[in-house]
């Protein structure tokens, strides 16, 4: 299949069930939500080698937010309940608390919630005040510029991680444009983050490693580099760079979305190929076929 | 379709009337609920002596006419909407668990004593005793809120321990008096020994008020929490102005004389 001078390889993005949160930062000033956000969401590019995946899902004027002020939506992914309860407790402790003017709140609605603000409240050293309005507990921890206020319970749901698109190009400054365009209608979509930097990841890795103690390693299949003398290449005649894009959704449906509107985007000039990384569908719950995308078919 | 009670005959004593709640009224027919007994006085009577029972249950009453002598309406309520078109009587919402109350004009004393959930708004003005725990109780409030548009009496949130008051208007002495934690907020001012006893909870006013000697001044800050609760209170219908939500307010600390964890936050700009 193709579109245009891009062809869409007959592949599928394989993803795996993960669990999300989402919080609300808020501050007086949004460069001060955004400080938070930054901070909270970073080294949260792979669950593997930081124990979560995060990124901010948009940012959010005063009308959206439970205390009226600017704020950012923030996503966060683990792979159980307790591992995203564990990230939230580190990182809104380490990262948010710490942030002048700052508060956070819970911003998904789930069947299951975890206990955060009630355990960060301990840092108040039996000076925290806990309120409950409409139904929804919170704490007000003493800090040095008055008080930092945080949900008790943050709603945590089944969610879908590693959605994927790879973009390989001629060079390398074709791909970085499709990606940027794929990247920036991604983000578009309700319920995802891209945790890589800049949304794209060019260390595309594969299970396992010739050295025992790596849980993953370089994919070569990938590398334009290798494609002389590797055993097997998925790197087509002519390209000089892949690029990948991760998807993490609070439900497959917004996963598909964005990778559908990213593909379309990234089909550009100099774009050889769009294609995606699987394991060969053994390892994840979730199959994307590129081909279908194309077609519109959203679960 | 609501279930509707319109008086027909004022009574010449108060009548209490905790039947008159869609807990006990659920599921019955016109003439059952007609026969639900009352109070009058010494005498026990019926629902029918005194309202015409029109409509149907769907977990909505209205009541209709001079009702201010009715009291306890909506006793132990923990579900539904109980709509009164006019005035109420004392002990309106006591311990009621859930569902919500709204009177259009005023309530007599004792608002919502010892309720643990639900809402009762007050349109016009309250006695005294909202919010409160009956004399000799421990704990007055332990959830829920009230909401009176008006002014308030004496009193308000004796003991509660959580939930929420919220008074449009001024109040009267002993605001908050013993509270355990809660969070009581007048928008207009408040009368004297605002907190006397205190154990912890937040009282607000946004006018002056003059603090006991046994709380201690902490400082100007701008309270974020307070912003929730403006908020909501804004989307229930009350006056708010914008500086209040993002206005500083000078805290105190007390009452000394008992945890000293209790909190005044008095508007300063």
């Amino acid at each position: 299949m193709r579109i245009k001078s891009t062809e869409i390889v007959d592949t599928f993005a394989e993803a795996f069930e993960m669990w999300g949160t989402r919080m609300i930062i808020t501050a007086d000033a949004p460069e001060w939500a955004d400080a938070a956000a930054r901070s909270v969401t970073g080294f949260a590019t792979s669950v593997i080698g930081c124990k979560c995946e995060a990124g901010v899902e948009r940012v959010l004027s005063p009308d959206e937010t439970p205390d009226g002020r600017p704020g950012v939506s923030v996503l966060l992914f683990a792979f159980d309940p307790d591992g995203v309860a564990n990230r939230l407790v580190e990182r809104i402790g380490q990262c948010v608390m710490t942030c002048p003017t700052t508060a956070c709140f819970n911003g998904l609605e789930a069947k299951k919630n975890i206990v955060v603000g009630g355990k960060l409240r301990y840092f108040g050293d039996g000076y925290q005040i806990g309120k409950r309005l409409d139904g929804a507990r919170f704490w007000r921890i003493p800090v040095m510029d008055g008080e930092f206020v945080v949900a008790d319970r943050f709603g945590v749901q089944a969610a879908v991680g590693g959605g994927n698109i790879l973009i390989s190009g001629a060079s390398s400054a074709a791909c970085l444009s499709a990606a940027k365009a794929a990247t920036a209608a991604m983000r578009e979509v309700p319920g995802v983050i891209l945790p890589f930097p800049g949304g794209v990841v060019r260390s595309g890795s594969k299970v396992g490693s010739k050295y025992k103690e790596l849980p993953a390693s370089s994919n070569q299949a990938y590398c334009p580099t290798l494609r002389g003398f590797v055993p097997q290449t998925n790197v087509a005649k002519g390209v000089g760079c892949v690029l990948e894009i991760v998807i993490d959704g609070l439900d497959l449906k917004a996963v598909e979305e964005a990778m559908q509107r990213g593909l379309h985007a990234a089909v550009k000039p100099g774009i050889k190929q769009i294609s995606a990384g699987n394991y060969g569908g053994d390892l994840g719950k979730y199959h994307i076929g590129l081909h279908g995308l194309v077609g519109g078919k959203v679960a | 379709m609501s279930l509707k009670l319109t008086l027909k005959k004022k009574p010449t004593v108060p009548v209490e009337a905790e039947s008159i709640c869609p807990d006990k009224m659920e599921g019955l027919g016109l003439k059952d609920i007609a026969a639900l007994p009352v109070h009058h006085g010494n005498e026990t009577t019926t629902v029918g002596d005194f309202f015409k029972v029109t409509g149907k249950s769907n977990g909505e009453i209205r009541l209709e006419g001079d009702t201010s002598r009715f009291k306890m309406v909506g006793a132990a309520m923990s579900k539904g909407r109980i709509l009164i078109k006019g005035s109420i009587g004392q002990h309106v919402g006591v311990a009621m668990s859930g569902g919500e109350i709204v009177v259009t004009k005023n309530a007599d004393n004792w608002v919502g004593p010892e309720m643990s959930g639900g809402r009762i708004i007050v349109k016009g003005n309250a006695g005294h005793m909202v919010g409160c725990a009956y004399r000799g109780g421990q704990v007055g409030v332990t959830g829920g809120e009230i909401i009176v548009h008006g002014n308030a009496g004496n009193e308000i949130g004796n003991t509660m321990r959580d939930g929420l008051i919220a008074i449009g208007g001024n109040s009267g002495d002993f605001t908050g008096v013993g509270m355990l934690a809660g969070t009581v907020i007048v928008l207009g001012k408040m009368g004297q020994r605002n907190g006397a006893a205190m154990k912890r909870g937040t009282i607000v006013s946004m006018e002056d008020a003059e603090m006991l000697p046994t709380f201690t001044y902490a400082c100007s800050y701008r309270p974020n929490f307070l912003r929730l609760y403006l908020r909501h209170l804004h989307d229930l219908g009350l006056p708010i102005k914008d500086s209040w939500i993002g206005g500083s307010y000078h805290r105190w600390s007390g009452d000394s004389i008992e945890l000293n964890r209790g909190e005044a936050l008095i508007f300063d700009r």
